[in-house]
């Protein structure tokens, strides 16, 4: 039996993620999540529903935070993307957030964490010093079964004043 | 001494990588494995006629297809029945993939194996099936009513009957001076873990091994179905399991189909092959729970004290019982709580419908058992004028009773006897914590503004850390570091670092220096598995008794190269010492070197051992009584089951236009015994009670009369948000330690989400002043409700 031929086009993209330009030849439908956990195999980005409503699969797109599993990854070309594995300061330390969760014990599966560590990350750059209601906001577009959120919400407090304490510790 | 780690708030040695998005979840791991996508039948109940794979072969990237004409030997019968019981009489299991009948939408068909998932589904949307359509048996009232059957040769839909009693309750209620008949109903809900099932299988074809990693709750489970399925021996099957993205229940059933046609196909194929289930997947082929209908009489004396109990419910375990009678016989035994019903009869029937398997989700049957019991009480309460508090007061079985036996026999099939609690100290922790003694004035004052508010209290009994057993394995190796396994599996209860607290506490070693594995076969080849909120209670003992033979051993040797009695020596940061002459040491990893009388030497360790010399000239090198190596196996196996209690108060706003439900204040009072990592435990009580919200107020599965279900999604399916849980989470410990085991500990995981229908429906019943009878329950509901009990306002 002959194989058919495959309709699908491949296309060149180029993909900037952490800083680091990867080129790659893709279908038009491939999703960004995948392409980033099967073809540059950055696992940490995880996929929990594939219809944008979780938020596990959230990266950053030129800092603002994106569903990776409602983007094509042709679409993301000529933009700069951040994973999790983005996320951890220059020296290799955990970044304010990162650390943060760990101090509040914000995480128990770590399945949908990359999804809220890089949600706040953006969060925070917007709103450095969020109230705790203004905290919840920030969360609200992501599902977690594990933690019942409370301790997130803490996580998001605590991230903001290590950033405080490091701005103040540096300056 | 080291300080002991037991009891504090250690943070968890699992978040590094996870938090670094260096977690291993079986999605992760093996690139470059082919990907498997199943077909799912789109029908609920149907016959397959004919299934025509041809157009598959053609599309470029397919390796595979298979459908039930494909399958082998054992796999071509029916997939185990795990837990028999003999009231089990019509128990039945589908196939791997559908033989001649699906009996629900989701039931795996064919499965083709492409080299990515893209092409795996394009493959299977160009399978052809033609199916002949059966009626499909929908909800419990269809399944009660029987005119249609889900199992041609199962009568009435019935799988099970059981029936248990203590004294005589039917005629204990006719004599009593007072009498009451419930009638109840609860939704399904389901565990919904963040990851969905997932398997990933490699054959090495130069060893004949085959390596499987899933996302399970039981490792052991999936290696023994494995190779009895595909004609393996045992040796030949490894299972690992690596990061689990949330269990709740779901991940004990095994094997699923695919589990086995993974590995299968990777055999056949010679290459890897993974399989990931997507969201949609999960809700339509995956378990669900909750779903009962319940029926109580009830009789009680002037004081509410109960005087005979009879309750019958009708429990709808979809289309198979893969997983035997365990949810409605932890309903029918959990349902008692911390009450004494002196006459008591259960009844209940296991139900068939062409819906999704019904298997244990966190709770396991004991949500909707609270729900009865204390809707119950409420209406006991009401009943009499009385406080809701006090009725449960004057039932509650006292602190000096214990242990305190039930007169049933529990899902374990041992006796039902409660070990330790102490239920009065619960509820004064409880009234105090949430305000019950003040309720009234504040409710006063919220209806001078306009408001509408109700509290509701409800308590339950847990039965934790069930048997049969688990191990644990402790190995100190030269290095001085400790390696540690125990079999169950986990999936984001931080077992690592409560298991590394114990053997860090027994051992006398760092806490840095010890690291956990758990739920791999090639570690712990004997092993149960994770459910029941048993982790903690039979994995921490079993991993405590290793250590100490570790340590047992270790003074030994140490005793014997410092001629020193071992009753003199002390285990400090590593080292064992000479108490009172510290200078007198030697390290635990100087030992582990002494432990194996080697010829060659490798490491630092190896020199360091060489100023000691042990053992006796007169007997071998390895002495008969004795083994190589610095290591500690040990297995506990409890007697029975271990109960911890609790209470949940809640107090919420009701909006008098839009019948919204708000929650104002969430209490918890958790006796749990001891407590190895506090902050582990308030997380697990945390995560319990947001599930227990969903399931309370947002969380059903919405079938069709046809089988469909309509919101298999997460846009329809109302998981909460941070939006919809209680801002805050009040929480107070009481801890009275199990006599049955050697720590004390009582199981954690799963009390958050047991009385949640039943601690909703008192308080909204009592903010609005008519019965609750009905969970979960919507704002909708809510409005209906109020349309048909328009006299009555809010309770005076």
């Amino acid at each position: 039996m002959t194989a058919e031929t495959t309709t699908e086009q491949l296309h060149d993209v180029r993909l900037t993620v952490n800083g680091v330009v990867h080129d790659l030849r893709l279908p038009a439908r491939r999703l960004l999540s995948d392409a980033l956990r099967h073809d540059l195999r950055l696992t940490g980005t995880h996929v929990g529903c594939e219809h944008g409503v979780c938020g596990a699969c959230t990266v950053l797109l030129d800092g603002e935070p994106v569903r990776a599993c409602l983007m094509f990854a042709v679409s993301a070309q000529d933009h700069e993307i951040t994973t999790v594995e983005g996320l951890s300061r220059p020296d290799g330390r955990l970044s304010p957030v990162q650390q943060a969760f760990r101090d509040c014990h914000g995480l128990q599966c770590g399945f949908c964490t990359p999804g809220f560590l890089t949600t706040i990350t953006a969060g925070l750059r917007e709103n450095p010093t969020p109230s705790e209601d203004e905290a919840r906001d920030m969360i609200a577009g992501n599902l977690c079964r594990c933690t019942g959120y409370q301790n997130i919400v803490a996580a998001v407090c605590r991230a903001a004043e290590i950033t405080r304490e490091d701005e103040e510790a540096s300056s | 001494m080291t300080t002991k780690l037991f009891g504090e708030k250690v943070k968890r040695v699992e978040d590094d990588r996870l938090l670094r998005g260096q977690g291993q979840y079986v999605d992760d791991l093996m690139p470059g494995a082919l990907h498997a996508a199943v077909l799912r039948s789109p029908h609920a109940h149907a016959r397959i006629r004919d299934i025509d794979v041809e157009a598959v072969l053609d599309l470029e990237g397919v390796a595979a297809v298979y459908t039930y004409d494909d399958l082998e030997g054992p796999m071509a019968e029916p997939l185990p029945l795990l837990i028999p019981h003999p009231d089990l009489t019509h128990g039945r299991t589908q196939y791997a993939l559908a033989r001649d009948e699906v009996n629900y939408v989701g039931e795996a068909i064919a499965m083709v194996v492409a080299t990515d998932r893209y092409i795996a589904e394009d493959a299977v949307d160009r399978i052809r099936v033609d199916y002949e359509f059966l009626e499909p048996v929908v909800g419990l009232g269809a399944a009660r009513k029987a005119d249609r059957l889900v199992h041609e040769d199962v009568p009435g839909n019935v799988a099970a009957r059981m029936e248990q009693s203590v004294g005589d309750a039917e005629k204990a209620i006719a004599e009593a001076p007072h009498r009451l008949t419930l009638d109840l109903h609860i939704e399904r809900s389901a565990s919904m873990p963040m990851e969905g099932r997932g398997t990933v299988a490699r054959w090495d074809s130069d060893s004949h091994r085959l390596q499987v990693w899933t996302s399970t709750q039981t490792s052991t489970g999936v290696r023994a179905a494995v190779a009895a399925k595909l004609g393996l021996d045992l040796v030949q099957v490894e299972v690992i399991t690596p990061d689990v993205g949330g269990g709740f229940g779901v991940k004990i059933v095994h094997p699923w189909p695919e589990e086995l046609l993974v590995p299968m196909a990777a055999r056949a194929l010679g290459r890897p092959v993974k399989f990931t289930e997507d969201r949609r997947e999960h809700f339509i082929s995956s378990a669900h729970e909750r779903g009962q209908d319940q029926h109580i009489e009830v009789g009680f004396d002037d004081e509410g004290r109960l005087l005979g109990l009879s309750v019958k419910f009708w429990h709808d375990n979809g289309a198979y019982t893969p997983y035997g009678l365990i949810v409605p016989i932890i309903t029918s035994t959990q349902l008692l709580g911390p009450y004494k019903p002196r006459n008591y009869k259960v009844v209940f029937e296991s139900l068939y419908t062409n819906t999704v398997i019904v298997t244990p989700y966190r709770g396991a049957g004991r949500p909707q058992g609270v729900y009865a019991m204390e809707r119950t009480m409420d209406a006991i309460a009401k009943y009499l004028g009385r406080d809701r508090a006090e009725v449960r007061a004057a039932n509650f079985i006292q602190p000096d009773e214990f242990p305190y036996d039930q007169g049933l026999l529990f899902q374990d099939g041992r006796p039902l006897i409660y070990d330790s609690g102490d239920y009065p100290a619960s509820l004064d922790k409880l009234r105090k914590l949430v305000g019950w003694d003040e309720f009234e004035a504040y409710r006063d004052s919220a209806r001078a503004e306009g408001r509408q508010v109700g509290i509701g209290m409800a308590c339950y009994v847990e039965g934790t850390g069930v048997g049969p057993y688990e191990g644990g394995h402790v190995h100190i190796e030269t290095s001085g570091r400790v390696k540690v396994s125990t079999g169950l599996t986990t999936q984001g209860q931080g077992h690592q670092t409560a298991f590394a607290q114990i053997v860090a506490d027994e051992l006398g070693v760092p806490f840095e220096d010890v690291e956990v594995v758990t739920g791999d076969t090639r570690r712990s080849p004997y092993s149960v598995g994770t459910f029941a909120s048993r982790a903690a209670v039979i994995s921490g003992s079993a991993v405590a008794l290793a250590a100490r033979r570790a340590r047992e051993k270790a003074l030994r040797i140490a005793a014997d190269a410092l001629e020193a009695s071992p009753e003199d020596l002390e285990i400090v940061e590593g080292t064992v010492r000479v108490k009172g002459a510290p200078s007198s040491q030697i390290s635990l990893g100087t030992i582990a070197v002494l432990s194996n009388p080697l010829r060659y030497a490798f490491d630092e360790a190896s020199k360091a051992a060489t100023q000691f010399v042990v053992g006796d000239q007169e007997k071998p090198p390895v002495a008969d009584d004795d083994e190589p190596g610095l290591e500690g196996k040990d297995f506990y196996s409890p007697l029975r089951s271990t109960f911890a209690s609790g209470m949940h108060a809640v107090i919420v706003e009701t909006d008098p236009d839009t019948a919204e439900i708000k929650v104002l204040k969430y209490a918890v009072v958790h006796d749990c015994g001891n407590l190895i990592n506090p902050m582990i435990v308030e997380g697990q009580i945390h995560g319990g009670v947001a599930q227990g919200v969903g399931g309370a107020l947002y969380e059903r599965m919405a079938y069709d009369e046809s089988g469909q279900l309509q919101n298999a999604s997460f846009m329809d399916f109302l998981m909460p948000y941070v939006t919809e849980v209680p801002k805050t989470i009040d929480i107070d410990h009481l801890e009275t330690p199990s006599p049955l085991n050697p720590l004390g500990l009582k199981g954690a995981g799963e009390a958050g989400v047991i009385p949640s229908a039943a601690v909703f429906a008192a308080a909204i019943e009592d903010a609005e002043g008519f019965p609750i009878t009905s969970m979960p329950i919507s704002p909708s509901e809510l409005f209906e409700l109020r349309r048909s009990h328009p006299k009555e306002g809010p309770t005076a």
